[in-house]
């Protein structure tokens, strides 16, 4: 049976990995980027 | 006291997440390196005090670029921003959306404004479902132009906090932008108005109906490392959680549903009998309760 008290910590590990993925594949980067330009879409005229 | 410490937590979450403070001066957004890392609540990165990204328009910009992105070999598919909410997700589930998250905060408090409150129909609260596939992930990643670019969906099309946190602050500190505000504005700031009214009245209507930050939290209730812990044999079915919960949760129907932002507040002041309390990797955890919440 799923053992459901280890699959948080399954599941960290897991997201841990992909964050790691992300990082090396330059998304990092890729979010700030966007972060730091004013999104005009947010602003609601874009 | 647990109440009261959330409440501060809640204020510390809001000033960290905005603390630009020199934005009057540059009337700009802040720009540093913190922006590369998404802020764990919904807060509009285009907001000018903003410090960090939002998750939410993170993924969708990441989503909507996908195509422009593989071209250039640059294959972005959102795992970052995926990483860092999955980590968020299996720790505390939706614990974020109680303790940190600065909209949330804002429906808390004008709920407080006194008046008739409403309970909206259980069904409502699957919509933000239907928010986070269409307006997030699947109108990003299929409707683009011809270079191959998508849109914000969400952020363009609804957000309230970014009208809230970025519209209309960002109009005040840059007048050229005013020429540029149309139906689309005006669009996004009915939704505003609409939603600051039904707080009013209504118990955290945007997260229980519309975020779709708190959609793709919830999915880690079941399963995240903190868990609430519902006690059968101790519950006398008086209903007083759902009377003091903040999102209108049944917890005597079961612990860590979907809507659950673990605020602590039923398991401190609404339940008198020791029927709910909660676990961290599976041990138990005994907590002292609120003066008005110990044994009638």
């Amino acid at each position: 049976m799923w053992n459901t008290k280890k699959s948080g910590f399954l599941l960290l590990l897991l997201f841990l990995v992909v964050l790691v993925i992300g990082i090396n594949a330059g998304e990092v980067a890729a979010v700030w980027e966007k972060a730091v330009n004013i999104c005009l879409s947010c602003v609601g005229i874009g | 006291m647990m109440w009261a410490l959330r409440r501060w937590v809640q204020s510390a979450a809001t000033v960290l997440s905005n603390a630009y403070a020199l934005f009057p001066f540059t009337r700009n957004i802040y720009q540093g390196k913190l922006k590369s890392v998404c802020v764990p609540g919904l807060n509009c990165y285009s907001c000018p005090a903003a410090t960090g990204a939002c998750p939410l328009g993170s993924l969708q910009t990441i989503f909507a670029n996908i195509r422009p992105s593989f071209k250039a070999g640059n294959f972005h598919i959102g795992l970052y921003v995926l990483g860092m909410l999955g980590i968020t997700g299996s720790l505390v589930g939706r614990m974020p959306c109680a303790w940190v998250c600065p909209f949330g905060f804002l429906q808390e408090l004008i709920h407080k404004i006194p008046s008739r409150k409403i309970e909206i129909p259980h069904w409502m609260i699957y919509i933000k479902y239907g928010f986070l596939a269409l307006f997030v992930i699947l109108l990003p990643l299929i409707v683009v132009d011809g270079l191959g670019y998508g849109t914000t969906w969400f952020c363009k099309y609804v957000c309230p906090t970014g009208t809230l946190e970025a519209g209309i602050p960002m109009l005040i500190l840059q007048p050229q932008l005013r020429e540029l505000a149309g139906l689309l504005y005006l669009n996004k700031i009915a939704i505003l108005i609409v939603f600051l009214v039904l707080m009013v009245f209504i118990r955290r209507p945007f997260c229980r109906t519309v975020c779709p930050l708190g959609a793709i939290y919830s999915f880690f209730n079941k399963v995240s490392v903190f868990r609430m812990v519902h006690h059968p044999d101790t519950c006398v079915l008086c209903k007083e959680c759902y009377k003091g919960c903040p999102m209108g949760v049944r917890f005597y129907e079961g612990a860590n549903q979907p809507d659950c932002i673990r605020c602590l507040k039923c398991m401190q002041e609404s339940c008198k009998f020791d029927a709910i309390s909660y676990e961290f990797a599976g041990l138990p955890v005994k907590e002292e309760k609120a003066e008005s919440a110990k044994s009638p």
